[in-house]
Order: C-alpha cells, then structure tokens, then sequence
C-alpha cells in the first residue's frame, strides 16, 4: 500500500485508504436489470477502473457507492460497513462527475472549500486547506476565478481538489475526462493517476474508454450486463481475456472460424491447443489479437490484402479469407510493404493456446 | 471614460438601428412627456406641481399604495413557496411530472380574469350561506378582510402562476440541478442545504425575474380587485383620478414611477445580492 502524501503543512490527504466490496448487488430500473448480482472487491489504494458498454451497470454501481441511487438487494461494504443504509453527505467518498459539476456561483476556491464549510471547519482554516488543495492540483493562479473564466481541464482539476478536500476514504470518478479534448484528456489521465498514486486513495474509476482503463488502472473490472466478466491487470486481461466478450471488448480481435480436432482446434491446417474450455456444441471460431496473427507473401496464399493503415512502427493490414472472414494482422511497416494491397499472403497464428468461442454469424 | 465608451457605442450604430432606436424612444417618451406637461401646465404659461402635492395629500393615497405594495409582497412569497419547491421536486425525483407541472401552471393564461373573478365572486357568496352556521364562514370573512384581502392574494397568485413558471423554468433549464445537488452532497450538504447553498443562488436571476413579473402584474391588476370591491393602488387611482383630468394624468404618472421604483429596487437587490455572494 503507498503511504498517503502529505500537504506543505504536513496534514496527510487521503488518511486511510479503504477497502470496497460489493456483495451480490443487484439495481433493476423496471424491466431493465442494471446491476445483476455484482460481486467485486477494490483493494486499499487501488485504482480500479470499471470499464463496460453503455448500459453494463458500470455507472449504477458508482452512484450506489457515493448513495446517489438505492439498490435492490446485495450489499456494499467500505471497510467491512455497509454504507447503503447511510445517506450521501454522510458516506465519506468523493466524486468527481461526468459533466461539469463546479458550483457556478462560487470560485475555484469556494468550491474546493464547500465540502470544509459543511463540515464547520472555520474560514481560516478551510482557505488554508482549499489553496494547498489547489497547489496540488497545479492551480493555485486559479484561486479567484469562476467556473466559466476555466477550461473544460482546468474545472475537472479543480473537481478532483474539490472531491479530495474531506479526505475520502474512497475517490470515485464518473468518466470524468469524457467531456474533455484529445489532449487535455492525455495530460488530466496522468494527472489524476500520479495523484492517486501519492495518495494512495482507493479510487473507483468508470470509463468506457478501453486505452484509459488499460493505461491508468491497476486493475481493470469488465462488466456486461450488470455481471462481471473479468476483473484483472490490464496486461493479463489483454492477454488473457476470460471471455469472447472481454477480448472482443479490450483491444482488437479477429474472429477466424476453426474446426474442432478432439480436445483442441485446427486453424490453417494446425492443431491449436485452447485456452479455457471448448464449448460442448456448435461451430467453432478463434480470437486472434492483429500482433499474434502472422502474414507471408505467397503467390497462392489463401488470404488476399484488402487494406493498410499506417500506425507508425507498425502498420495494420487487412486480409480477406476465402469464406470472406476478415483479418487483421499488425506488421512491422518495413514488412507490411512487402504486402501491397491485392497481393496474396499466407496467414500463421501463434504457436500457443488460443481462445475460442462459438460461431458469432457474421466473421469479423 | 464612460461617456467615451457610450459615444464609440452610440457611433457604431448603423442608421437602421438607430432610426428603429428614435422611432421607439419618441414612442414611449413623447406621450409620457406630453402627459408630464399637461399635469403640470398651470394655463397661463408657467408650471404648477398641485395635481401633484393634491394627490400625494389626497384621501386613502397611502392606505392603497400600502395595500398594493402588501400584496406584491405576499403574492411574491406564496407564489415562490409554492413553485420553487414544486419545481425542484420534480426535477430532481420526479422528472416525468414537468409536463403536468407546466399544464397546470398554463392554465390560468387560458381562463379569462373576468371569469376567474366571476368564479370566485359565486363562491364568495354562496359559502358564507353554506357555512353559515359552521367554523368556515369565520375563514370567508377573514379573506376578505379589507386590511390584506387572501381572496385577492389567491387570485394574483393564480394569476401570475404562468408567468412566473416561466422565468424559473428558464432558470431551472440553465442549470443543471441533479448534477449540482449530488455534487453538493457529496460534499457533506444535507438537502435542504444542497439546495439553499447551491441551487438558489444559481436561480438568482429567474427568482427575480419572477418576481419583478409579478410584482408589475400585481400592482397594475384592476379587474379583479374592482369586482371584489377591495381598493388596492390600481382602483384607487381609476376612483380618484376621475374628479379632474389634471389630476387623472398626475395619478397615470405617480403609478408608473411606484412600478418603476419598484421593480428598479428589486433589481438592485438582486445585482447586489450576486455581488455579494461572489466576493
């Protein structure tokens, strides 16, 4: 656990990080099933992003930690307390919002020190704490200016300062760069994971972005449909996907049908050994990511090129299959321009166990 | 400084502006000024300011500016007790309320005053025989009671329910309440605190506008305190001004400055109000 950073004046920020556990929570809205059943459980100073389609319940299960919304039945632990009987103002856990949430009325000051002044921490004290709040956040030169005088970035920092002024036991932030351009998003991500790294806050973080999830958590939870598919480091979800789904959803894959050989597949005319299970019935397709699939020119290979975007180092072609299966295969760009495109090619995958799922209809 | 900067804005008028500028300045300036002259022509190519002094002595002057000034005030209250809350409840729990909400806040635009006042008349005299011998009829004298007449506050409020939904929906529609609650909460405000330190302060400008929308319909209704027989500022005036033709037009101006004022005041309060809670 990373030891919480302390302030100029020596009054440490995040004063214990909490452990958060979510137990069988399931959250309806009529018909709809938001949340079905959510077991998951966030480590004391933990960044864990909770990262899923609109709609997997990723958002609910926030807004049911900070009290924002009621859950139906389950629990939800902070430090072995259920929290769901204890009303928001109470719960002890920042959040910082989607949208711009500063109060528009106050200064950048004012709204750090809100959350001091509902305390009845005195005006001295609580504009002493909201500078050093906003020296964190790199903003001191800020102090006196309202929310409309600050950039999109510049509000959502003061919204972390805000969020970290009652020394929470949790932080949680509701995709919080979503709202933000390309660059700015880049700076306020690493921004906000130094620090939660210096403070050593547990940090609940949803997104649907995968490249946020993957670069800023030290782990990552994928839910569907209000179930957890996998919860893991995002190198091993990127290289072990529990599921077709967390594959499919973490990175890029290709689907390539494949035939079932006893206890393992044939792709290409190779035997496969499979990662997982196999399923019992039905027709059978690899999960290839585009750096595992190989490429060959070859006059008769049975793949043709379709397609190249340049990535730099690499460059990503696209290769057609005879049965119209599409994939993609990441080469390094010197290799790639030995394939132009309508030159056939031979396809290889990688001399390990893959993963498999049964046959989605329409190849990728 | 600032005579410069309204000279530089005064020179980038382009000339259609500024004849559709004069046309409305000779609109509302002319008559005013003519009237202004009139009351205050003593015919023989002086100045008098009788109409004036008469009216400011005059029997019940004070009483109805009173009354109205009361009124405003009450009207003003009970109308933002009843919307704000109602207004904030179903954006925050109840969003799918807002179109029944705004129907029946409309409602009076579409229900004539003289039939409203007519409706409240019937009901003002059958209740007292309905109830005569029961603890109500004591509730119907009292709101007709002439020193703050509740039959006519109930009246004003039905009145300027559409137009002071308006300016808080407006407001409302600028701000994101849910957000700025929930972020206020999180903070450590109750409710109620979320929403008076929070949510209110943002709705400065719609708060006022409503109530300057309503103040101005209040002491300028007519209809309705007439038929009920009450002497608000607008009845005494029409009553008063009727002896001498000087004198009516010396009432029309005093009325028009009392509305000004007015809501002159409430918009300094309000500016400095925002000054304040910004410093």
């Amino acid at each position: 656990m990373t030891t919480a950073a302390t302030v100029p004046t020596g009054v440490p920020l995040a004063p214990g990080s909490a452990t958060v556990e979510f137990r069988s929570l399931r959250r309806a809205f009529g018909s709809t099933v938001a949340l079905d059943g959510l077991d998951l459980t966030v480590h004391p100073g933990e960044l864990l992003a909770l990262l899923g389609p609109s709609g997997c319940g990723k958002t609910t299960a926030l807004r049911i930690l900070a009290g924002f919304e009621s859950h139906d039945s389950g629990e939800v632990l902070v430090d072995g307390e259920d929290v769901t009987r204890i009303p928001a103002h109470k719960r002890d856990a920042g959040m910082v919002f989607q949208s711009y949430s500063l109060f528009p009325h106050l200064t950048a000051l004012d709204n750090v020190s809100f959350g001091l002044k509902m305390r009845g921490v005195g005006k001295d004290e609580r504009r002493k704490r909201a500078m050093e709040l906003l020296e964190l956040v790199g903003l001191p030169q800020r102090a006196a200016h309202f929310p409309h005088q600050m950039s999109g970035g510049q509000q959502q920092r003061i919204a972390l300062a805000r969020a970290l002024a009652l020394q929470p036991r949790v932080l949680l932030l509701d995709e919080p760069l979503s709202a933000l351009d390309a660059k700015v998003r880049l700076n306020l991500r690493e921004e906000i994971r130094r620090l939660q790294q210096e403070l050593g806050i547990t940090t609940l973080f949803v997104t649907h972005d995968q490249e946020e999830a993957l670069s800023m958590a030290d782990r990552v939870a994928v839910l569907r449909s209000g179930r957890l598919e996998q919860c893991a480091t995002p190198s091993e979800l990127y290289a072990r996907p529990a599921t077709a789904f967390v594959a499919e959803f973490v990175g890029t894959m290709s689907r390539i049908p494949a035939v079932r050989a006893g206890e393992s597949v044939e792709v290409f005319g190779r035997r496969h050994a499979v990662d997982g299970t196999l399923p019992v019935a039905g027709d059978l397709e690899v999960l290839v990511r585009p750096e595992n699939v190989g490429l060959s020119p070859a006059v008769d290979g049975p793949a043709v090129v379709v397609g190249a975007s340049f990535l730099g180092a690499v460059t990503r072609l696209t290769v057609r299959l005879a049965d119209g299966t599409t994939v993609k295969a990441d080469l390094p760009t010197e290799e790639a321009a030995q394939l132009p495109i309508g030159g056939n090619a031979d396809v290889t995958l990688p001399d390990r166990p893959v993963l498999v799922d049964v046959r989605s209809g329409a190849g990728q | 400084m600032a005579q410069l900067t309204s000279q530089t804005a005064l020179g980038r008028l382009r000339p259609g502006r500024a004849g559709v500028l004069l046309l409305a300045a000779i609109y509302f300036f002319v008559p005013m000024g003519a009237s202004i002259w009139f009351s205050i022509d003593d015919y023989h190519g002086g100045i008098t300011f009788n109409a004036y002094t008469k009216l400011l002595g005059a029997p019940g002057f004070l009483d109805a500016l009173y009354l109205s000034l009361e009124l405003a005030a009450a009207t003003v209250v009970v109308l933002l007790l009843i919307l704000v809350p109602a207004l904030l409840a179903a954006r925050l729990g109840s969003p799918r309320l807002r179109p029944v909400i705004e129907v029946m806040c409309s409602l009076p635009l579409v229900v004539p005053v003289v039939a409203l006042t007519t409706g409240i008349v019937g009901v003002l005299r059958w209740g007292p025989e309905y109830f005569a011998n029961s603890p109500f009829f004591q509730t119907f004298v009292a709101i007709q009671n002439p020193d703050l007449p509740a039959v006519l506050l109930i009246a004003y409020v039905l009145m300027a329910l559409p137009f002071a939904y308006r300016a808080l929906d407006g407001g409302l529609r600028g701000v994101d309440v849910v957000t700025l609650v929930e972020a206020a909460r999180n903070c450590g405000a109750s409710y109620p605190r979320a929403v008076f330190s929070v949510v209110l302060p943002n709705l400065r400008s719609a708060l006022l506008s409503a109530s300057v929308l309503t103040v101005a319909l209040v002491l300028g209704e007519f209809t309705t305190a007439s038929i009920l027989g009450f002497q608000p500022f607008s009845v005494w005036i029409n009553s008063y001004g009727k002896t001498d033709g000087q004198m009516s037009v010396a009432v029309s101006m005093i009325s028009l400055l009392v509305v000004w004022v007015v809501l002159l005041l409430m918009s300094v309060v309000g500016n400095r109000g925002r000054k304040a809670a910004r410093s």
